[in-house]
């Protein structure tokens, strides 16, 4: 049975033209969860819209 | 007289600036050790013998013909092999690397240490890309702990920590983009500094995540962390991120009073996840210097979330090229975690650089009733090689993943830490002094007050 994500992985690999071999596919969806469980948590947090992003950060 | 293992760079620079020591023995003895010891610890990728006794001899003719010389005259240093150094390709613990032009021209911090008398010596082994808390590298072997090498050295910069912690070099530099200097420092039992983004200057370093990146100094005392500090200062225009405040030398107030300081202890987050080790090291710093105040720090487990994805998506962002071209000379580890990354929506991203902004405001505001924070380093001691998980509390967790929980929500806004190292037996561990952006002085004075009362210390290696 195809995992949920794998979908998502065949999509993004096709639309990066980063190839996915199935031999390494457990690892980066196994990564991938991870990835997005964690962003989840900072998504789940509600942030004023007038927050501006760090990308360049000043301490 | 003639250098010995346990001389910390303050130490040989006096000898060699007073004539007792040649900085031609200095560097000799240097390389000795690095033959002697490094076969088992393999720490060094490269040494670079010839360019060090060219260097020495330079700074014993200035000497003799009565030229001044810089406060670290003739000290041994080395650095991670993603610092450029001139006539090296700068691997960055990479396969692929290795086939870049050797650089031209060493980097701004390797430039500021000789042009203060310092003698390079080598390149470190490193974690793939700086992608690791371990000290394995799949390339060039593990770094080992000097104190059992059979254990990690900690990562990613595994070389720095197992240098200095078996006394190969007294300084070394390293990066730390998530912990990478705390969490060698802790497990190798030495000190390490990550000063505050933008401080010291990244320029002519290979990058990993641009929004996390520092680079800093280990050393074996806190007096020997202030020199390479103050003399790596100062803007850069090489380096977008770098400050243009002026240098702020720390060496002259090492001594003054730490008395009057405001000093908790980081709880929440910062009390989970830890084993017993880690407790009793932030417990014996917290008895010396008096503090009993516990200051919860908001949303530190979803700082740290935060600073995962952003180095999961940036570290694949600069990466991607090559995850394309080729993807089979990558440590499989590595390039799987890149991959998935590459794989995150960008409005994820964003919103965890969003958060970043929300969470410095938090410790702002602590910064105004507290002068310094005390928090483990690693949750743990070092542990074995290759070793996957760790059981806490009865539940059994990946090593990997745990060892920078307690690291991850201080890079990620910034904040300039001093990892000190608490002796406990078998094996020594590291605590975090946190202090408020630009605060690195006061960090190094408590570290230094610590070591004066010997409650932190640099462990002789024991594995050797």
């Amino acid at each position: 049975m195809a995992e949920p994500l794998d979908d998502y992985i065949d999509a993004v690999s096709k639309a990066l033209a980063l190839p996915v071999e199935e031999a390494w596919r457990p690892a980066v969806r196994a990564n991938l969860e991870v990835s997005l469980r964690l962003a989840r948590l900072v998504d789940e947090f509600a942030l004023p819209d007038e927050t501006e992003p760090a990308p360049i950060f000043t301490a | 007289m003639t250098a010995k293992p346990e001389m910390n760079a303050a130490d040989i620079a006096n000898a060699v600036a007073g004539g007792q020591l040649s900085a031609l023995a200095a560097t000799e003895a240097a390389l000795a050790r690095i033959k002697q010891h490094d076969g088992i610890l393999n720490s060094f990728t490269d040494v670079t013998a010839e360019r060090a006794r060219a260097k020495a001899r330079a700074i014993d003719a200035d000497i003799a013909a009565g030229r001044k010389v810089g406060p670290l005259a003739g000290v041994p240093f080395a650095v991670k092999n993603l610092f450029d150094v001139a006539g090296l390709a700068t691997r960055a613990g990479s396969k692929i690397n290795r086939d870049l032009a050797p650089a031209k021209r060493d980097a701004t911090l390797i430039e500021r240490m000789e042009a203060a008398g310092a003698v390079l010596v080598g390149a470190l082994n490193m974690g793939e890309y700086a992608y690791d808390f371990t000290g394995e590298n799949i390339h060039d072997g593990p770094s080992r702990n000097p104190h059992d090498t059979t254990r990690m050295s900690g990562g990613s910069s595994g070389g720095s920590g197992s240098a200095v912690g078996g006394a190969l070099v007294p300084i070394a530099l390293g990066s730390d983009t998530n912990g990478s200097i705390r969490v060698p420092s802790s497990f190798c039992g030495i000190f390490g500094l990550k000063p505050t983004y933008g401080r010291l200057s990244r320029a002519r370093s290979f990058p990993f995540v641009a929004s996390l990146d520092h680079l800093g100094p280990f050393a074996r005392s806190v007096t020997d962390l202030a020199l390479a500090y103050d003399v790596m200062q100062g803007p850069d225009a090489e380096d977008g991120a770098c400050t243009t405040r002026g240098v702020e030398p720390v060496t002259p107030l090492l001594a003054e009073s730490i008395s009057g300081l405001r000093v908790a202890i980081a709880g929440g987050h910062f009390q989970k996840n830890v084993f017993p080790e880690a407790v009793e090291a932030v417990s014996r710093v917290a008895k010396a210097l008096g503090a009993t105040q516990v200051v919860d720090i908001p949303e530190a487990s979803r700082a740290r979330a935060a600073a995962y994805v952003i180095t999961t998506t940036e570290g694949a962002s600069l990466h991607l090229d090559r995850l394309r071209k080729r993807p089979n000379d990558f440590d499989p580890a590595v390039r799987d975690r890149l991959i998935a990354g590459a794989m995150v929506p960008a409005t994820l991203v964003d919103r965890a650089q969003k958060f970043r902004r929300w969470y410095r405001a938090q410790l702002a505001e602590i910064f105004r009733s507290v002068d310094v924070l005390l928090a483990p380093a690693t949750p743990c001691t070092a542990p074995k090689l290759g070793q996957v998980n760790f059981n806490l509390d009865g539940v059994e967790l990946p090593v990997r993943a745990n060892i920078g929980i307690h690291t991850q929500p201080i890079s990620f806004i910034g904040l300039p830490v001093v990892a000190v190292p608490v002796p406990l037996e078998p094996l020594p561990i590291g605590v975090q002094i946190i202090c408020a952006p630009w605060r690195e002085g006061i960090a190094l004075r408590v570290a230094h007050a610590l070591e004066k009362m010997g409650v932190v210390a640099a462990p002789a290696p024991r594995g050797l």
